[in-house]
């Protein structure tokens, strides 16, 4: 059983990503007591999916590094992970938060030699590479997982498969009895950092990603780009594993079109550029990416690495948005079909590869959750006096690169320990 | 050309947004183009949608207004569905048509805008269509001999349509029609009446405007 001491002058930050470890640990190395909840079953989220981050293309495991290792020095933050909310009442400087913690079925024994997940041989999609290939049954989530400690699939519990690992663990880290709990605590403020998810690629009906292989998404692509990634780091196309040298991006993948997502997610057209950088990267002269946009939008300093790309020889920038993509059967090629707004040109082009652009829209559905709390028309957290002691972080409230969702995490935290010391001023 | 027109044509997006069904939506349009890459007819336009709005923007009131492009959209509502703005760009195109035949700059010899002519004097005359009158006045659209052609050819649809009655020879005489053709018109002609005033009172904005 878990145990959680907290107070009213505790505050609680939902979502493990970048901005709620930032949020967390800004808060609890100002002397504040913190507990960050993660659904998942390792801190990181969506940046510890990419291969490198704009601006300085620098490997995510970089930044996780410093974070896990203030997290490690800090006894004021309390890190629960499968860890979710179900319910919130009360008010500023006084809310009752039921929280939802499902089992991991290994306990703190575990020194991740992964002698259980060489038992076992079920396996599942892999949810960290979004299903481009499968992992075992007992699994670490990814490399830099924190904590770092297997997780038994709960598909398996009851099974035989999860019996060997048990049976192979040699430090008797694995509890096949452990059970959903729900933790009741009270909490002074709480700061929403639940993050953002890709626009399902499939509801954009004439791009065919539900029925054209070599139509993957730049998730799917920051996946591909990895070398520790499903394919070892080389771009393959899906359909035959032949390596995709000429390749096309499509912009606003969902964003800015009222049909699917109205608001533009400012970061698909540099997170655009950044990949180019992968193909030159793999390939050298070799290599092509086209992009097919309505307007570049690289804010303030990205602007940089957009003047940067576009003196590459190997990129071509084409201003339309595609219309619809056909696949050639004998090549399996996807076409790109449209009208080139730079002299109206009609064009299908065959490309080994495209990579959808995909939207960014809120991770969580605010409205399905029994929490009082302002959303603008996207969904995402609006900021509101009426928020009490409530307040977003990160890509919770906008769709924000890296930069300014730890500046925004940060703004949260200041505005949480805000609320804490009213707490803490009344009552002493 | 009067001096009014000509100051007219420099406020070629103003007259649209003031004339034109939904013209006010054209200055809207963000030059995406799945609207052109989305029409069926795309490859035999002079101009697609896209690029229209554009000229309507860039002032060619003569290009737009004597072109062939609005005349071939079929009415399927692909741009509708696709435009990330949601523009009714299929009612743009047919304002723009109706708007172009009004100023008697729509080009000649247009088959939709024959079809168009055709189909509106045909409901006007019983308040409704009769569809044996319309399609025969089709078949000798562009002549005798083609008529008879195209009789000849569609014979087979014909008497099948008779047989299973579809189709009422009789009706080619005059036909049924509306229980008030007179009422219609009178509502027509009302319709019309508060279209000729809004469009004057729009050029005598525009003229003061400029
Ligand atoms: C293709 C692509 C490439 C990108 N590349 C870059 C780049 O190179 N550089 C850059 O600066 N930015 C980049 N970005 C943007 C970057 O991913 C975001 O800025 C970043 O992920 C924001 O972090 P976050 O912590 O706010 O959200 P997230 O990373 O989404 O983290 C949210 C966390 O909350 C958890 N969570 C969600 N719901 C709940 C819940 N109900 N309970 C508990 N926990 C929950 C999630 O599991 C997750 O761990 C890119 C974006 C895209 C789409």
């Amino acid at each position: 059983m878990t145990n959680v001491v907290a107070t009213n002058q505790t505050i609680l930050v939902v979502g493990g990503g970048i901005s709620g470890m930032t949020a967390a640990l800004e808060a609890a190395e100002c002397g504040k007591d913190v507990i960050l909840i993660e659904k998942n079953p390792s801190l990181g989220g969506r940046v510890a999916q990419l291969y490198k981050y704009f601006p300085k293309m620098c490997f995510p495991t970089c930044g996780m590094e410093i974070n896990l290792r203030r997290i490690k020095s800090n006894r004021r933050l309390r890190i629960l992970t499968l860890t979710e909310v179900t319910s919130v009442t009360g008010d500023t400087g006084n809310y009752s938060v039921t929280l939802k913690l499902s089992p991991r079925y290994v306990n703190e024994n575990c020194t991740a030699c992964g002698a259980c997940a060489n038992a076992v041989t079920a396996e599942f999609d892999n949810e960290y590479n979004y299903g481009l290939n499968k992992r075992k049954s007992a699994y670490l989530p990814f490399a830099m997982a924190y904590p770092q400690r297997y997780v038994i699939d709960s598909r398996i519990i009851g099974t035989e498969e999860a019996s060997k690992a048990k049976a192979a663990c040699p430090v008797n880290a694995i509890d096949l009895d452990m059970q959903v709990q729900e933790l009741k605590i009270t909490v002074g403020a709480i700061i929403w950092a639940t993050g953002w998810k890709p626009y399902d690629a499939n509801k954009i009906q004439p791009y065919g990603y539900d029925r054209i292989p070599n139509v993957i998404t730049s998730v799917e692509f920051e996946r591909m780009a990895d070398p520790l990634g499903p394919t070892g780091g080389k771009l393959l196309r899906p359909s035959d594993q032949k390596e995709a040298k000429n390749i096309a991006f499509i912009q606003c993948a969902g964003s800015r079109d009222r049909n699917y997502l109205k608001h533009c997610s400012r970061m698909c057209c540099t997170a655009t550029l950044k990949q180019t950088t992968y193909i030159r990267e793999k390939y050298g002269d070799e290599g092509k990416a086209n992009i097919y946009y309505i307007d570049i939008r690289a804010i303030d300093r990205f602007e940089d690495l957009y003047q940067k790309v576009k003196q590459d020889p190997t990129v071509t920038f084409i201003k339309s948005k595609v219309a619809s993509i056909t696949q050639d059967k004998s090549t399996g090629n996807p076409i790109l079909n449209g009208v080139n707004t730079e002299g109206y040109q009609r064009y299908s082009t065959p490309y080994d590869l495209v990579v959808l652009a995909v939207g960014m829209e809120p991770s969580v559905d605010f409205t399905q959750l029994p929490i009082n709390i302002t959303l603008n028309e996207s969904g995402f957290i609006e900021f509101d006096p009426k928020n009490g002691g409530q307040f977003a972080a990160g890509c919770a409230s906008d769709a924000l690169d890296v930069n300014r969702a730890v500046q925004h995490a940060t703004a949260s935290s200041l505005r949480a320990i805000q609320v804490i010391n009213k707490v803490a001023g009344a009552e002493a | 050309m009067s001096q009014a027109v000509e100051k007219y044509r420099n406020t070629f997006l103003r007259e649209v947004e003031a004339n034109v069904e939904e013209g006010q939506w054209v200055k809207m349009c963000m030059q995406c183009g799945v609207c052109s890459g989305s029409c069926p007819l795309g490859p035999h336009w002079e101009h697609p949608p896209q690029e229209i709005f554009m000229m309507i923007r860039a002032n060619k009131r003569e290009e737009v207004l004597t072109s062939s492009s609005m005349w071939f959209c079929t009415s399927c509502y692909n741009c509708i569905a696709r435009c990330p703005r949601e523009l009714p760009i299929t009612h743009i195109m047919h304002g723009l048509a109706h708007y172009a035949q009004r100023q008697g700059l729509a080009p000649k010899e247009l088959p939709t805008a024959k079809f168009a002519k055709r189909f509106w004097d045909n409901l006007l005359k019983k308040g409704r269509v009769n569809e044996l009158q319309l399609g025969l006045q089709l078949y000798f659209m562009n002549g005798l001999a083609e008529g008879i052609k195209t009789s000849l050819k569609m014979q087979k649809v014909g008497l099948g349509m008779l047989k299973t009655k579809r189709m009422d020879p009789m009706e080619a005489l005059g036909g049924h029609g509306c229980k008030d053709i007179k009422g219609l018109k009178a509502a027509l002609n009302k319709a019309k009446q508060i279209e000729e005033t809004k469009a004057a009172k729009a050029l005598e904005r525009l003229q003061s405007k400029s």
